[in-house]
């Protein structure tokens, strides 16, 4: 296992998809990238990974720099997002392929020991005869996911490896991926745009945006401290609330907007907002309410009396405040 | 049975079969007709109006097969003929002296058919490849330049190939042939085989890159099991082509590499064209292309309709 270095690395397409991005994935560490499509993530990890390359910058892995090697020649194990099975060979196949490479070269008998037990931790040991393309796609991506696993890469690179299940198998698969993770002490570099995968699994999220790293932290950071608007809206759920600065009186000098998220709208006292809209969700209640003709969500106990119409007092609480261009002044 | 928007009436699908059928019928009977002949003795062959109930021999295949000699009937009373092939000529006072040139001929084609298809398909799916991964400079002018290249019928410029391959050496030889072939069935193969791989994820081979394979390992682990149907599809066209070609084997090759088609037209037989021997030739120089090309139907069809339906 290895620590991942990114230094000042640049990367143009038609337009510049990594901007001078450095970044330290700490040896052990299970780092997310968080950001739209088009944010850069994908790049950043075909950087790591080898099949491209930095138009600048240098990429180290393990200290050592491998800006110019091969994807085989730096040892890392990555799940694609789809279509990442062999079509032509068989799941016991598929998962002995990186085994028998020139840069393995594994003996039969210990590819078959391998292949079985990634099978088994994958749930899929009943499957291995099968041909790839007869399988259910949460079975591909268990498997595409078992062929980084029987290996000892230096890192494992994922594009957003969940991305196309339904939401079941995302929940099982999720806490399957992190409980591999923290047993192997593996390097993990995880791209994604669900914000639910970046707070479990993650112990540290960067958020990029147009190809800058704009925040790198623990997830607890990067929702409690958000350096920009735009960091701010990558996580938290609802979402956060934007509204103009001076609505509630106080905003500091140059702000423009103020962030609340549910947790910084004090109820119960302050100005009088309406209640729109009510939505129970069993363990929580989604108020939607306006408040100066501002629409905004927030959450309250699940038995909330609540009900459309009434009114509801407001008050922020320590809210974010945010200047023109977006940065975070308090 | 419920009205369906998609679904042809019964009627429809009557006109429909009946349309197929006659079809059928009419592009299917010149094919009956050259197997019928060659069955058929010289006679009957150019008997009008032509017979279609006739006594069947082997005659024309005998003659196709073999050099005969014509010999005077004391000679044929004092050796009967052995074989059933010797009976068959004996009727005309003739006996075998040896085999004809249509075995050798035919291996021509083979061996230049096969030989120019291989290479065809072998350079142009490394070609098609290259075309379909890499960034290559002027990549839309040079396919379009190798897609040009079949603009003009290929025997317009057999004047200039004959004067080249006569002072390179290479009239009335195999690899000239080959090469022949090869340049002319390239532009098609490149541009069939490259649709084929285009359609193949990068992904795939980017994963046999992640799990520790060079790229041309990747190409042959990924890549071309996935393009087998393209490339069989690709190989039949290239070797119907290669087979059946006429104008430039009757100018450049003459004995050492003839192949069949410009062989078969010149069996003459006694007093005349031997028409049942060529039907022979013609219907035995139909089956190889023939059969692959009903082992590998699928495939054709799969390379005809291709990109037709973007998945």
């Amino acid at each position: 296992m290895a620590e991942i270095e990114l230094r000042h690395v640049t990367r143009r397409f038609a337009t510049t998809a990594l901007d001078d991005v450095s970044l330290t994935v700490p040896d052990g560490s299970f780092v997310v990238l968080l950001g739209p499509t088009g944010a850069g993530k994908t790049t950043l990890l075909r950087m790591v990974s080898g099949l491209d390359r930095p138009d600048q910058g240098q990429v180290l892995i393990g200290g050592r720099e491998v800006t110019a090697l091969s994807p085989a020649e730096r040892n890392v194990a990555m799940v694609f997002q789809q279509y990442s099975l062999y079509p032509h060979m068989s799941v016991r196949e598929n998962l002995a392929f990186p085994l028998k490479s020139p840069l393995l070269k594994t003996p039969p008998d210990q590819i078959a020991a391998k292949v079985q037990a990634v099978a088994e931790t994958l749930r899929i040991a009943h499957k291995l005869d099968n041909k790839a393309t007869a399988l259910s796609g949460g079975e591909m991506q268990r498997v595409s996911i078992g062929r980084a696993l029987v290996r000892q890469p230096t890192v494992y690179l994922m594009d957003e490896p969940l991305s196309s299940l339904d939401a079941k198998l995302r929940a099982e698969l999720r806490v399957e991926l992190k409980r591999i993770q923290s047993d192997l002490g593996a390097t993990f570099l995880y791209v994604t745009h669900d914000q639910i995968e970046a707070m479990t699994m993650a112990t540290h999220i960067g958020v990029l945006d147009h190809g800058r790293l704009v925040q790198f932290g623990t997830p607890r950071e990067v929702y409690e401290n958000p350096v920009s608007l735009y960091a701010a809206s990558r996580l938290g759920q609802p979402r956060i609330n934007l509204l103009p600065a001076d609505l509630f009186g106080g905003a500091p000098a140059g702000a423009t907007t103020i962030g609340l998220r549910p947790e910084q709208i004090e109820q119960g006292t302050g100005e009088d907002s309406l209640v729109r809209r009510i939505e129970h969700l069993g363990d929580q209640t989604r108020l939607h309410l306006t408040f100066r003709s501002h629409d905004l969500v927030t959450v309250t106990e699940a038995h909330s009396p609540l009900r459309p119409g009434d009114i509801l007092p407001i008050r922020p609480k320590a809210p974010f405040y945010f200047d023109a261009s977006g940065a975070r002044l308090i | 049975m419920s009205y369906s928007v998609t679904e042809p009436s019964a009627r429809q699908k009557w006109i429909a079969g009946i349309l197929v059928a006659l079809y059928a019928v009419i592009t299917i009977l010149p094919l009956v007709w050259i197997i019928a002949t060659g069955f058929k003795t010289p006679s009957d062959s150019i008997a009008y109006p032509p017979k279609v109930v006739f006594q069947p021999t082997l005659e024309g295949y005998v003659n196709l097969f073999t050099t005969r000699t014509r010999q005077t009937p004391e000679y044929m009373a004092e050796h009967p003929p052995q074989t059933w092939a010797e009976r068959i000529v004996a009727k005309y006072d003739m006996t075998i002296v040896g085999p004809s040139r249509f075995g050798a001929r035919f291996l021509n084609s083979v061996i230049i058919g096969f030989g120019s298809t291989f290479l065809s398909v072998f350079l142009g799916t490394l070609a098609a490849y290259a075309f379909s991964r890499f960034k290559v400079p002027l990549k839309d002018d040079l396919m379009f330049f190798i897609l040009s290249t079949r603009m003009m019928p290929p025997i317009a410029v057999a004047i200039p190939i004959f004067l080249m391959y006569r002072t390179l050496g290479l009239s009335d030889t195999h690899l000239g042939m080959i090469l022949l072939y090869t340049a002319v069935n390239l532009s098609l193969s490149v541009w069939l085989l490259k649709g084929f791989i285009d359609e193949i994820p990068v992904e795939y081979e980017e994963a046999a890159l992640i799990d520790g394979y060079t790229r041309f390992q990747a190409f042959r682990k990924v890549v071309l099991p996935q393009a087998a149907t393209g490339i069989a599809s690709t190989a039949i066209f290239c070797l119907i082509f290669a087979w059946n070609e006429y104008a430039f084997a009757v100018l450049l090759t003459s004995g050492e590499a003839q192949t069949a088609p410009p062989f078969i037209p010149t069996i003459i037989g006694v007093g005349g064209q031997d028409w049942p021997a060529v039907a022979a030739g013609a219907t035995l120089f139909l089956l190889p292309v023939m059969v692959f090309t009903i082992l590998l139907r699928k495939h054709l069809l799969r390379g005809i309709t291709f990109g037709a339906v973007r998945k």
